[in-house]
């Protein structure tokens, strides 16, 4: 691998004591990592109580960095629960004939799911797990995260085993390999760079849930984790802007540092995953990957794990080939087929029965009306961002994306600004609109609009910068007027991107309006006209008929307006407005 | 030669009366491969030879057992295949090597599958590589080497396997030429060689030359539905000489053979041409005209193996132009000669305006889509239709990407005709207002 040989950190560390450095820096991480994973382990496995349960934490900054560690516990945990997730859920919907047909429909639905509104029923269940520990509510915290992560991974997976190259589909069948042989020879490393960067996409979405879930509110009872999240909630709590301000700081140096030590050397390993055998034109770089390239130790790991790998090789040989049966009785398939189709509609129509029954039992079903009145306020507000953010965004998207010098720069911002969690913010926000005295049905666009926008800028700075130049420079050559200029190259050239900008941004203002149309600061509360208050509220009064009620409708309206709209102008921008030619 | 003194009794792999159909668009079924029956017998190379379309890399994947026969049966050493062949070795035109795996890795692949320890694995690989001609390369990874080197890789992760029948599914065609001379010849060698463990060879090709060279037996294949049209024995000495008479007149033979009437397709059996049974060859009106050009430059007649060497053509460039030229009546075609027909000519020294004329005439009348289309269209109230309308026609008999194929050829003659014009965005055909020539 050529990747990284021409570095400049490779020049400065010399030859041989540059291996000895690399080893020491990497056995030193390595030490710290550890002893960092035990003192936490400690703090998540400490007693608890139900009743006298902290419902705030201390605003100390001293805590701030401990506070910080367990965060990012919850973050790394979660992400882990992710891959082992992604790896079955997306194997078994690529290779179970029927299993995908039920499979790829509940993942579709999940992915549209205002996850949020399901914290305090999720919550309830771990708490009756783990009754004496506060390992149950650590895991409703870790689950929220995990739920914001799983489905965009186990997607992106699941398209890469379906879309594999069919030759090479035909070489492991050939060479006959076995199952876990094929899994790991073929189905990971060609799904690995889409695992990756979508990994990190929704790690980085992930924060938000974070910072929603670390400070719970159900029954009437608010449960705190120790975690950044609450610290902020706290510091909101008692009026202490400064101690708000620092924990910013704190968020942004956290999101920067996983990107430098984790993200980036990640993205920058997985470039040998890549099946195209032209080089691609911008390859990820990572100091942190040079380190551990430099350093004799992760090769003298693998060597010690390789009789692991050799007796799970052995051991998996029972569970037959990477095979399907190329003898199959058509009759029985069939009578299988309208086996399996009658029991999974009778069990779905069941459990629609029954949930009906119960909101009927608990609310009435008139309910349902009520909730789509209100869905339409939170409509209006997703609609009004959309709009909003791309009339402020395009522009300024549009000129970083044509000038590489400034898009070199700022990219990395508003990778940044994508990912911090907009929420952590809420607080600072309310202050200002209980200063001003601005409405919250208004203002509520603005705070979900904190989180969202930057999907927008962030695929329009992409699809500018993929411009072609030769049109670009046609366009000039053409003389061709600014008003021109983007009728007939920039707009139908950026609009995919703004499309799926747009989808995105869509999906985490509905998720953050959960959250976004009741907010508070010290005593006073703000409460917004929409579908994300009632949630919010039901949830907190413990009603659950209501916030099923609720999360059904919004589901509703996320799925309508995909189908409806999204897929649609999804279709026009692949079919109409491609670069790509012929 | 070695391998005319090996027992050629024993069949090794059996391929008895096998049909193959994908389920089409619109719930038709999509016939591939129409009862297809053939023998791979120990100590011969066989070479299938067809167009594209008439389901060689079908027949061949069913010989591995990498997809099962509709109807009929695969045998290996009189086992019915029920997966993938344990006998055979693949070698693919894409090369199909695990682009994360460095080459040793990808040569002990398939050892590994086998459950060959470590050590042993490590010393037949590297046997195999070195065979192969790829010493020093062990560590690199396939991206880092030329087409020629990673086919190689190819090879050698099939041959390491030793098995008995090599299967190879147009393993030079993605090489440039030089290359993929050299490999074959290195192959001839290796197949000479007495201690070669692997006992017949089945290769897939367009190239009617590579079939010539390389095999014993070249077995034609037609389209519409994929058939066996003819077995042609070379009995040629090795190596063998591009120029001798011998090798000239086969290839001449095949030519005539690939170019000729096809009395097995089902558009042979049907006696009004139509566009479900007389599919629009896959050749632009830029191609046609080249094609034109350079036959009426040879005086109005060509010999196609010519042709096609001069071009550094293969079958699937050139034939579908030749086919449409025909199609259209442009051009006429005995045994492998190529005569310009009058129309052609005419076509040809016209201008700009007038040829177009020409063209629209004779695609109304001969090419049986565009003549169904400019029908339709006179027939309906505006003279327009959608494109989901002739879709709908075509279901019948073409899988979903043929479909599209066939209306995407229709619309670049009809275009250029001036027939009629399309709307992509609203999916419209519209007759155009003055049909010219009429």
């Amino acid at each position: 691998m050529t990747l990284l040989r021409p570095y400049s950190a490779d020049a400065a560390l010399g030859r041989a004591r540059g291996r000895y450095l690399a080893d020491a820096l990497v056995l030193a991480g390595m030490a710290a990592l550890f002893w960092l994973l035990v003192r936490l382990a400690h703090g998540v496995n400490a007693p608890f109580n139900r009743v006298s349960a902290p419902s705030s934490v201390s605003t100390d900054p001293a805590a701030l960095p401990y506070y910080a560690a367990r965060s990012l516990l919850r973050m790394f945990v979660a992400l882990g629960a992710s891959t082992l997730f992604t790896l079955v859920y997306a194997t078994a919907a690529a290779r179970l004939r029927r299993a995908e047909k039920v499979l790829v429909p509940i993942l579709d639905v999940l992915q549209s799911v205002p996850v949020l509104g399901f914290l305090s029923v999720t919550l309830t269940m771990w708490l009756t797990l783990f009754p004496h520990s506060v390992l149950g509510v650590e895991c409703a915290s870790v689950f929220a995260i995990f739920t914001s992560q799983a489905w965009n991974m186990t997607f992106a997976f699941y398209q890469s085993l379906v879309t594999q190259p069919r030759e090479l589909d035909e070489a492991a069948r050939a060479l006959r390999l076995t199952r876990w042989q094929r899994f790991w020879k073929l189905d990971v490393p060609n799904g690995m760079i889409p695992l990756v960067w979508n990994a990190m996409m929704s790690f980085g979405g992930g924060w938000f849930f974070l910072v929603a879930s670390e400070v719970i509110s159900v029954n009437n009872h608010t449960y705190a984790l120790p975690g950044i999240g609450s610290y902020v909630a706290s510091a909101s709590e008692h009026g202490q802007v400064g101690r708000m301000l620092l924990a910013v700081v704190v968020m942004v140096a956290m999101v920067i540092g996983v990107n430098a030590v984790f993200w980036r050397p990640l993205t920058a390993w997985a470039e040998r995953f890549r099946v195209e055998n032209a080089v691609a034109a911008e390859v990820p770089r990572s100091v942190m990957l040079a380190l551990l390239r430099r350093s004799a130790l992760p090769a003298l790991a693998g060597r010690g794990l390789r009789p692991v790998g050799r007796t799970l090789d052995r051991l998996t040989r029972p569970f037959g080939l990477a095979e399907y049966p190329l003898q199959e009785h058509p009759r029985r398939r069939r009578a299988g087929d309208a086996a399996f189709v009658v029991a999974v509609t009778a069990l779905v129509g069941w459990g629609l029965w029954r949930m009906l029954g119960y909101v009927e039992r608990h609310t009435g079903l008139g309910e349902f009306g009520h909730a789509f009145l209100l869905g339409l306020a939170t409509l209006g507000r997703v609609m009004v961002l959309l709009v909003a953010s791309s009339l402020v965004w395009v522009p300024v998207g549009v000129w970083i994306g044509m000038n590489p010098r400034v898009s070199r720069y700022a990219q990395p911002v508003v990778q940044v600004l994508a990912s911090f969690p907009a929420n952590f913010l809420f607080p600072l926000f309310t202050l200002l609109l209980i200063r001003t005295g601005i409405s919250i049905d208004v203002g509520g666009i603005f705070l979900m609009a904190l989180g969202a926008q930057w999907y927008i800028l962030f695929n329009v700075i992409a699809g500018a910068s993929a411009i072609p130049t030769d049109l670009r420079e046609a366009v000039t050559s053409l003389g061709l007027g600014r008003r021109q200029r983007w009728r007939s190259l920039i707009m139908p050239a950026i609009f995919a991107a703004w499309v799926t900008g747009a989808i995105t941004a869509a999906g985490g203002a509905w998720n953050a309006s959960i959250v976004a149309e009741v907010v508070s600061y010290r005593h006073t509360t703000l409460t917004a006209y929409g579908l994300g208050a009632y949630i919010t509220q039901s949830t907190a009064a413990g009603n659950f008929a209501r916030t099923l009620v609720g999360v059904s409708v919004m589901s509703v309206y996320v799925v309508g307006l995909n189908r409806l709209l999204w897929r649609r102008l999804y279709r026009l921008a692949e079919t109409r407005f491609s670069l790509q030619q012929g | 030669m070695a391998h005319t003194i090996r027992d050629r009794s024993a069949p090794l792999i059996e391929v008895d009366d096998v049909c193959k159909s994908f389920p089409g668009a619109g719930g038709a079924e999509f016939v591939v491969l129409d009862h297809v029956s053939l023998t791979l017998d120990e100590g011969e190379i066989v070479a299938l030879l067809g167009k594209s379309g008439s389901g060689k890399s079908t027949l061949l994947r069913s010989m591995a057992g990498l997809i099962a026969p509709t109807s009929g049966e695969v045998r290996y050493r009189g086992e019915v295949l029920r997966g993938a062949n344990p006998g055979v070795g693949m070698v693919f035109q894409s090369f199909a090597l695990m682009p994360w795996l460095t080459v040793q890795a990808n040569v002990e692949l398939g050892l590994q599958a086998r459950g060959v320890a470590a050590g042993e694995r490590r010393a037949r690989a590297l046997a195999a590589i070195d065979v192969i001609g790829l010493d020093g390369f062990e560590s690199a990874y396939p991206k880092e080497l030329s087409g020629g080197m990673r086919q190689r890789v190819g090879f050698a992760r099939a041959l390491v396997l030793e098995p008995d029948a090599l299967l190879m599914d147009e393993p030079f065609s993605a090489l440039d030429v030089l290359t993929a001379e050299n490999l074959r010849n290195e192959l001839t060698v290796l197949w000479a060689r007495p201690e070669f463990p692997t006992k017949a060879i089945c290769i897939v090709t367009h190239n009617i030359e590579e079939a010539v060279i390389l095999a014993d037996r070249v077995l034609v294949l037609g389209a519409n539905p994929g058939h066996i049209r003819a077995e042609v024995a070379v009995r040629l000495p090795r190596p063998r000489d591009r120029r001798s008479a011998g090798f000239e007149a086969t290839v001449d033979q095949l030519y005539a053979i690939l170019t000729g009437r096809d009395e097995q397709s089902s558009a042979a059996r049907i006696a009004s041409p139509g566009p479900l049974t007389h599919p629009l060859p896959a050749a632009s009106v830029g191609g046609l005209a080249g094609l034109i050009e350079i036959v009426y430059a040879h005086d109005g007649r060509a010999d196609l193996a010519d042709l096609a060497g001069e071009l550094s053509f293969e079958v699937d460039d050139l034939l579908p132009l030749v086919d449409a030229a025909v199609m259209l009546g442009l051009l006429e075609v005995r045994g492998a000669q190529a005569s310009l027909t009058s129309t052609g000519r005419a076509w040809y020294t016209a201008d700009i305006l007038a040829s177009k004329e020409i063209f629209a005439g004779v695609a109304a009348e001969r090419a049986p889509l565009v003549r169904t289309i400019v029908k339709a269209l006179e027939n309906s109230e505006d003279g327009t239709l959608r494109d989901d309308f002739f879709r709908d026609l075509l279901r019948g008999g073409y899988a979903a990407d043929d479909i599209e194929r066939q209306l995407d050829i229709a619309i670049d003659w009809g275009r250029y005709g001036e027939l009629f014009d399309y709307d992509a965005d609203s999916g419209e055909l519209v007759l155009s207002a003055a049909v010219p020539g009429r």
